[in-house]
């Protein structure tokens, strides 16, 4: 059972596209700039770096650790009304610092999150076209 | 654009009752305070040939100028974004009058948080078309970000929870000053904050602005049309928007020093040739008490990780603070219109007129949304 259902999913979009059907092979593949080598998220047509157009999708490791946590314990949204308490982390992928996503945790209860904890990706499969990459703790 | 200090002036305010339920549409709310702001600067309805909105906004400049029976106005324009937005709406009514588009624009923004989601609200009114990275995970309103944000706060500088709510106390002391406050009348401490309810974790119920019906406008023309208007003009010293490449839509990193709010302090001090110490008041957006707190760090009131100890200190608190903060009570206790009311309060202040004055305040600083594009103002009297 995926970590959070019932919520909202991402819609085909010609600039993101590519990064959900990684997810959906159990890859995180990453924009990243072929001339200087920065890696970008959300995916955007241009490197903010050094203005480049060429890019390509690399897989990472899928390692990180937790930058930032929440628990979600009011329904904020009428999708969350029967999930809360939920967890809501920050990961910042050990690729580059500052690269980060938005995620969950799957296998933590609240007390044992903290920043600087290491992680890495799981893949969970929501619907036949989507796949959420979401995050268990690592020693 | 230095040589734009004190050129141009907000000559009239106008604003709704704020309420949790009006009743009323966000068009109807719009234009009551659109015609008080042009009545209180002693102009006709035909004498405004521009308006000034704020995107995401259901009542576009189009609709406003239908609804007065607005002939042949040349100048219109909605701003980005949000609470970020409002101020520097102000920038581009100067924009058009500067570009002789325009001579008496009229900026306004107008909410019905009861027609929103109410679940206690907080949900975004316009989604950010990455939201397919964020929504799958349960990402779903502003306050998510803000406790992210905050919780990296409280990390590397160990400000606390409580220091978020001496934020959240002050702007409440005030609304009981404000018989407009939505929370007029009910008294918050400490205590009352440490205890309501969690919503996300650091952030709890008062932490968060209170959703609100209403509407507030003002008049912007230039000083020389403003000499001969009904009211004492209250002069722009400076506006500015700003963006920075660390933000926008995704959480903000309270440890970089370049900001969009560090931008916009370097503007608005450049441009009016001010320093932070010659402020006499503030009004900062406050949808959530943390991002108040970064804000003044980056705008220089203080440095980068003091901003716990500075708002406990009593410094933001009126009559007795040196810099007192959001007087009406902010969207944290007057009613959330996105900031116009801190636009309304911070012009009040500099007639003499609000319910918290500050003794012979002389100059007033607005500024918008933090950890989105953002825009401020200096003003004076």
């Amino acid at each position: 059972m995926p970590y959070l259902t019932g919520l909202p999913l991402p819609e085909s979009h010609v600039d993101y596209n590519e990064f959900w059907q990684g997810c959906r092979m159990n890859e995180l593949p990453v924009q990243k700039c072929k001339d200087c080598g920065w890696y970008r998220h959300y995916p955007r047509p241009l490197c903010p770096k050094c203005y480049s157009w060429n890019a390509e999708w690399s897989k990472v490791s899928g390692k990180g650790m937790v930058w930032s946590w929440t628990i979600i314990t009011h329904p904020i949204h009428p999708a969350v009304v029967d999930k809360v308490p939920y967890n809501l982390v920050e990961i910042e992928l050990s690729e580059q610092e500052g690269l980060r996503l938005i995620s969950n945790l799957i296998d933590c209860r609240p007390e044992e999150i903290h920043i600087g904890m290491p992680v890495e990706v799981v893949f969970e499969e929501v619907t036949p076209e989507i796949t959420l990459p979401r995050f268990k703790r690592t020693s | 654009m230095a040589t734009m200090r004190d050129k141009y002036a907000i000559v009239g305010i106008g604003h709704t009752d704020y309420s949790l339920s009006s009743g009323r549409s966000e068009l109807d709310l719009a234009l009551e305070a659109i015609m008080a702001a042009i009545e209180d600067a002693g102009l006709g309805f035909n004498d405004i040939d521009g308006i000034v909105g704020d995107y995401p906004n259901r009542v576009d400049p189009m609709t406003i100028a239908t609804a007065l029976g607005m002939r042949n106005f040349g100048f219109f324009i909605e701003t980005d974004f949000g609470g970020g937005g409002v101020p520097g709406g102000l920038l581009h009514a100067i924009a058009g009058i500067e570009a002789g588009r325009a001579t008496s624009v009229v900026c306004y923004k107008s909410l019905n948080g009861s027609s929103k989601l109410t679940l206690p609200g907080f949900a975004f009114a316009v989604e950010p078309h990455e939201h397919g990275f964020t929504r799958p995970f349960g990402l779903l309103a502003p306050v998510a970000y803000a406790a992210l944000s905050a919780r990296r706060h409280m990390h590397q500088y160990g400000t606390t929870s409580r220091q978020f709510g001496a934020i959240a106390v002050a702007c409440r002391k005030h609304a009981n000053r404000n018989p407009n406050a939505i929370m007029y009348g009910e008294p918050m401490t400490i205590g009352d904050h440490q205890n309501s309810k969690m919503i996300a974790d650091p952030l709890r119920l008062f932490d968060c602005y209170v959703e609100a019906d209403g509407a507030a406008a003002c008049v912007v023309a230039s000083a020389e049309r403003a000499k001969n208007l009904k009211q004492q003009p209250v002069y722009i010293m400076a506006t500015a928007q700003a963006c920075g490449p660390y933000l926008s839509r995704g959480t903000k990193d309270p440890t970089i020093e370049e900001n969009e709010t560090s931008y916009l302090a370097q503007q608005l001090f450049s441009m009016s040739g001010l320093v932070p110490s010659d402020l006499d008041v503030l009004q900062i957006y406050d949808d959530f008490t943390p991002f108040v707190l970064m804000a003044i760090e980056d705008l220089g009131f203080c440095s980068k990780g003091e901003g716990g100890p500075f708002v406990e200190s009593g410094t933001i608190e009126w009559p007795d603070g040196k810099l007192p903060l959001n007087t009406s009570g902010g969207n944290l206790s007057e009613g959330c219109i996105e900031g116009f009311n801190h636009i309304v309060e911070a012009v009040k202040q500099l007639r003499g007129a609000s319910t918290a004055q500050v003794k012979d305040a002389e100059i007033a600083m607005v500024c918008g949304a933090n950890g989105v594009a953002t825009s401020g103002l200096i003003l004076r009297r």
